[in-house]
């Protein structure tokens, strides 16, 4: 039986001051995040334990240390157990663990209201004539690219290269759903007026430890924030920061099956594509959905073929389970329906056919050249996380785009934690005793309770420390220290042991 | 007979079909429709010197 798929994105926004003469992109960026007031309550992140530097595949032993200007930049956990921080020259926010594709598409969106919070609250400091803008893009234009990852909690006995085999072709074909669209192409590829993703064109390996440059398809990162041997954390960053809530949840809710399916060794066969990388690009700029990828022993599909494949057999797969597979299933299946059909049936669930028909409609209307100013701002402007000039935010307005949340919803998850995961011990924490805990982590979280040493509580299960299993522990714990007294040394309640730090 | 048949049995289907395409026709000129709208609410929020926001919108490699 599969490992639960806890499924946390992580997103970079573009960040802009204008006006703003000696605009810093990393100190706008700390100032924007150290504006945000949401619920008071906040922590500071500690970095022990992070290890980006380390590859899944069992080599390469670098360790990235944060440099010092990075670690004393704005990093914080909200009661809802995010982390809101400076990641280089962007605002990141990542989300909290989430036990369903759901929930995961839910946290998603809370991160952007977080964002665009922020950004509003930054507003009010800045001179008159400055304007803060934040985008829920991946890419300026002008060929520079930040991230929107996405993360899945995998059982260490996978082998790696099996997840590489299955997950290529997925990653690669899944763009058809997955992109935020973009005018024009970066990085050296075809010229095309629009294309389906911000991100394809920057991808130009098949495997690797990168991020920043020679980006890979399969991202070997071997950072688990959890127990080394027991788990992985998949860390997929070839996918679009997505606006749509249905995007986003079909997104991360096919990915996840098709891990679970392949930590259960269910799936039949594997479909390898001849050209990975300049697959990558071609589905991206394939606004038909029509063009034939070669496979390795000479055949072709379509990218829409290999993704009816992978639905056939995760279909068959989820026949056993009850849950969100069914959802996901019938979203994912009504998708490719329609993209086969009429790819432009789908504005109203995927962001690049939203961004695509406005700007077909204002191209025709006014007569542009697609390399028109005009066309560029609506490319831009689509992604501003500002509820009155983002024009995705204009759309919603206009119920012109499928919701799978309500505004309240979407609220009580900025200052909420999911209950089924170890976020929720951690943001409760937040909550509970914010002056107590100093600092907090994915996979642990450093009390000061004023009694001498440091008393550091470590999380290494994802799955343990949900409301079922804290939230009498939590109720009964006035204080942090009485907390630590009922934690003891160890009983597990939390999947935590109470250790002491030097202090 | 069986011509008749055949015919009377299409007609159904045929209305069907002339009522489908007039609906989609309808829907057409009504997306149409909520297309200019839209554009129009977009004219009026779209930042106006274009030409600026976009040259001046240079980011940082990220991640």
């Amino acid at each position: 039986m599969a490992l639960a798929k806890v499924i946390g994105t992580e997103t970079e926004f573009g960040i802009t001051v204008r006006n703003q003469l000696d605009f810093n992109p990393s100190v706008a960026s700390g100032f924007v995040i150290n504006a945000y007031r949401g619920d008071a309550a906040r922590v500071q992140w500690s970095f022990e334990e992070e290890s980006p530097g380390r590859d899944a595949r069992g080599f390469g032993f670098e360790t990235a240390v944060p440099s010092d200007l990075e670690a004393g930049m704005a990093n914080v956990v909200l009661t809802n157990g995010a982390r809101l921080y400076v990641d280089h020259a962007h605002p990141e926010y990542s989300t909290p663990e989430c036990l369903t594709p759901l929930e995961a598409a839910l946290h998603d969106k809370a991160g952007e209201v977080v964002i665009a919070r922020a950004a509003r609250a930054a507003q009010e400091l800045v001179p008159a004539g400055q304007i803060v803008g934040l985008y829920k893009n991946n890419s300026d234009g002008r060929g520079n690219s930040y991230g929107a990852h996405e993360n899945y909690l995998l059982s260490r006995a996978l082998p790696f290269d099996d997840v590489i085999r299955h997950l290529t072709a997925f990653l690669v074909t899944r763009q058809v759903f997955t992109g935020s669209g973009k005018l024009g192409s970066e990085n050296g590829r075809p010229d095309v007026d629009f294309q389906l993703t911000q991100r394809a064109d920057f991808f130009e390996e098949e495997v690797g430890l990168e991020t920043t440059l020679k980006r890979p398809i399969i991202n070997t990162r071997d950072e688990p924030h959890g127990t080394p041997s027991k788990y992985r954390r998949l860390h997929v960053i070839i996918g679009d920061a997505t606006m749509s809530e249905t995007q986003t949840f079909l997104k991360v809710g096919s990915t996840a099956l098709l891990l679970a399916a392949l930590e259960d060794g269910a799936l039949p066969d594997f479909i390898a594509l001849r050209h990975p990388v300049e697959s990558c690009w071609q589905v991206s700029h394939d606004l038909e959905m029509r063009r034939p990828l070669r496979l390795e022993g000479g055949a072709t599909a379509t990218a829409l073929d290999i993704q009816w494949q992978y639905h056939d057999w995760l279909s068959k797969y989820a026949e056993q389970f009850e849950g969100e597979h069914d959802l996901v299933l019938s979203e994912w299946g009504k998708i490719l329906t329609d993209l086969e059909r009429d790819p432009l049936s789908t504005a109203d669930r995927l962001d690049w056919a939203a961004k695509y028909r406005l700007l077909k409609g204002m191209q025709e209307r006014d007569g542009l050249s697609w390399k028109d100013p005009k066309l560029g701002a609506l490319n831009l402007q689509f992604h501003d996380v500002d509820p009155e000039r983002g024009i995705f935010h204009r759309l919603v307005r206009r119920g012109a785009i499928n919701r799978l949340f309500t505004d309240s919803e979407v609220d009580a998850a900025t200052t909420h934690p999911p209950e089924g995961t170890r976020a929720y011990f951690r943001g409760e924490c937040v909550a509970r005793y914010p002056k107590a805990l100093v600092a907090a982590n994915w996979d642990s979280l450093v009390f000061d309770t004023g009694e001498g040493s440091l008393k550091r509580v470590p999380m290494m299960e994802p799955l343990r420390g949900g409301k079922d299993l804290v939230e009498e522990l939590l109720e009964s714990s006035l204080t942090a220290a009485q907390l630590l007294d009922a934690l003891g040394g160890s009983d597990g309640r939390a999947g935590t042991e109470t250790t002491t730090i030097p202090g | 007979m069986a011509e008749q048949e055949q015919k009377r049995q299409r007609s159904p289907a045929d209305t069907k079909t002339e009522t489908a395409e007039v609906t989609v026709e309808a829907k057409a000129s009504e997306t149409a429709e909520k297309l200019d709208d839209l554009l129009d609410e977009i004219d009026a929020v779209l930042e106006e010197n274009a030409e600026e926001f976009v040259k001046n919108y240079v980011q940082k490699g990220g991640e």
